[in-house]
């Protein structure tokens, strides 16, 4: 029972933490809490269930497809929105994120209404392997797979590419940066089409387990902002840690407790932890000059 | 340009005659509405002058205080079922039960103030979001009242007058919010009200001249949920009906959408960021019905987008709005008033 609990609190962990990582990932370059996050994810779906569905390609072109749409999304997104913004306070971009989040959800709704579609997966959610006693789903292993091998890349990229470096770069300071020949536009364009991929790689990976609407990605992103705020907001290890300690403690509480209120216990979670560590876990806290 | 001389000069309610004379006419025009306007005019008056108290709650605490709230619909809710409750189970009188909603809004809010003492940010924003959910779920659980099916309001009864039409509604509500758009305006302008601002622009630095921040920070999220609490206590008989889906997430962005899109830091930006949204919201619910735009949309639907998907059309629009003002003019509606005031002022230069 306990095992079983934790394992799938670790398979849906995996997914909180691909969201939280674009999260985190787009708010250290640039001080955005990103609310267009799910909806962006939530349409690249879309898009690999148009292609899979109504035009009748392969999972392989499908899922590519959506995946650079995603990244093509977050990089038009940055240029023809954020980037426009003249002298933009905090409340003022996430309004921005906001209203993009509305017309996102529009546009997909419009496009696909909001009855539920079943969404085609290589892998089922049905098909199951005993390991001593806990039982695995094959979806649940490759959404694991999936998203381990997504963060091993990602942590890759910023430390050993020339890219990534200069991502890091614009994440400590934006002009120090600028000055010393790095295109801070583009990298921001960059940041935004990666952190795109990486929320749309958790769409793909929730969709199979769930039915398709606009409303797909609402929860879980909820839980992504969550899981990077418990580790601390500019952490990527932070945001993934969060992402796995979110998924496992709610399917405890669920489990031992009340599946009641499974849902909001996060936020519970959160705040308790927040009032003894104001930064989250694990960022080092950090106090603005007068 | 006018300078303002001395401190009685900058607290006074109403600068010039010419000021007077607009403000007696704004007065006189909210009189007369409900005999001229009909019904569903009323109604959707009914509604704006409810989000214009919630709007101004909502700007004490974030465009005073600088602290930010992605709740709000909590305390809206909480308000509601408090001053729904005391009245059908209590017994009480409206008239009781309406300000001891909102002190109990008030209490609830002072308390996710304490939190909100150590939190600023994202880091807040995540723990008012958690609050607003909480709040809806938890009520949806509590079967004495009405779970997830909700409460109907009762009679609205005020020493013996019974209110039953939109106009009467209005008789009520509309009062009630220029009083308390003036108690927020005197607000803001007292020792109190400096005290938040100092507050916004550098806690720190606010300590130092002895703004004491735990009773200012609490103070600020309870006045803040006391209006919401009103607010939402008045909604129950705008909308006759309530459950806890009525203020999910969603109420709580909108709310927000209004005080930024109106302006931080501004209560006429609050007035006419709520007016703005409010309308916005029932036009576009009704967006196919409209001339022109009505069957492009639809000819476009057919081509590229389904038919039964069209009315989430207005998502679309409304989403662009709130982008495209935020985009143009960051200090919201208040902004270009301000420019408009300014280049009227000065013309011809």
């Amino acid at each position: 029972m306990l095992g079983q609990l934790i394992v799938s609190g670790i398979s849906i962990g995996a997914t909180y933490a691909l969201v939280a990582l674009a999260m985190v990932i787009i708010y250290k370059t640039s001080e955005v809490l990103n609310f267009a996050q799910g909806d962006m994810a939530m349409l690249s779906a879309f898009v690999a269930y148009l292609m899979l569905e109504e035009q009748g390609y392969g999972f392989a072109v499908s899922f590519t497809t959506a995946l650079a749409f995603a990244f093509a999304l977050g990089a038009f997104i940055e240029f023809a929105f954020l980037r426009r913004a003249k002298e933009p306070t905090l409340l003022g971009l996430i309004i921005i994120t906001l209203g993009l989040e509305m017309v996102l959800y529009g546009l997909a709704s419009w496009r696909w209404g909001s009855d539920q579609k079943d969404f085609p997966f290589p892998v089922s959610d049905f098909a199951t392997h005993q390991i001593g006693g806990v039982i695995f789903s094959e979806l649940n292993l490759v959404t694991l797979a999936a998203a381990l091998g997504l963060m091993l890349l990602l942590f890759l990229f910023f430390r050993y590419t020339k890219v990534g470096i200069a991502m890091k770069a614009t994440q400590q300071n934006l002009t120090v940066a600028r000055i010393m020949g790095i295109r801070v536009n583009r990298i921001l364009m960059l940041t935004w089409g990666i952190s795109s991929v990486v929320g749309a790689t958790a769409a793909l990976l929730i969709a199979p387990t769930d039915t398709l609407d606009p409303n797909l990605m609402w929860t879980p992103q909820l839980k992504g902002f969550s899981a990077a705020v418990l580790g601390g907001m500019t952490s990527l290890g932070g945001a993934v840690a969060g992402g796995f300690i979110l998924g496992v403690i709610e399917n405890l509480f669920g489990g031992y407790v009340s599946v009641e209120f499974k849902s909001v216990v996060a936020f519970a979670v959160i705040v308790l932890i927040l009032c003894v560590k104001p930064s989250g876990l694990f960022a080092r806290h950090y106090v603005r000059k007068v | 340009m006018d300078m303002k001389r001395d401190y009685y000069e900058d607290i006074r309610f109403l600068d010039s005659g010419f000021q007077v004379f607009w403000f007696i006419a704004l007065l006189a025009a909210l009189t007369v509405f409900p005999f001229l306007a009909g019904s569903y005019l009323t109604y959707t008056v009914n509604l704006m002058a409810i989000n214009v108290i919630v709007a101004l709650g909502l700007n004490l605490l974030v465009g005073y205080t600088g602290q930010i709230s992605l709740g709000h619909a909590g305390f809206f809710a909480i308000g509601a079922y408090a001053t729904l409750s005391l009245m059908s189970m209590a017994g009480l009188p409206f008239l009781l039960a309406l300000p001891l909603g909102g002190l109990i809004s008030a209490a609830f809010g002072f308390l996710l103030g304490l939190p909100a003492l150590r939190l600023e940010g994202p880091y807040l924003a995540i723990a008012t979001l958690g609050f607003g959910l909480t709040v809806t779920q938890i009520l949806g659980r509590l079967h004495f009242l009405g779970g997830h099916m909700g409460l109907q309001a009762p009679p609205l009864n005020i020493l013996g007058w019974e209110v039953t039409s939109d106009a009467g509604r209005y008789a009520v509500i509309m009062p009630i919010c220029v009083l308390l758009t003036w108690a927020l305006r005197n607000l803001t302008k007292t020792r109190v009200g400096r005290a938040f601002v100092a507050l916004r622009d550098s806690d720190i630095a606010a300590e130092c001249i002895g703004v004491n921040l735990t009773y200012y920070k609490t103070l600020a999220f309870a006045v803040s949920a006391f209006y919401t609490g009103l607010a939402g206590g008045l909604m129950v008989f705008v909308i006759s009906f309530i459950n806890p889906h009525t203020f999910n997430i969603m109420v709580s962005i909108l709310f927000l959408a209004m005080v930024v899109v109106g302006g931080l830091g501004s209560i006429l930006g609050s007035v006419m960021g709520a007016i703005l949204i409010t309308w916005l919201q029932i036009e576009l619910s009704s967006i196919t019905e409209l001339p022109w735009i009505g069957p492009v949309l639809e000819q476009l639907s057919n081509q590229f987008f389904t038919v039964t998907g069209l009315p989430n059309v207005q998502f679309v629009v409304f989403g662009l709005i709130m982008v495209l003002i935020m985009i143009f003019e960051p200090l919201g509606l208040y902004g270009i008033w301000i420019r408009t005031k300014i280049y009227w002022k000065t013309w011809p230069f």
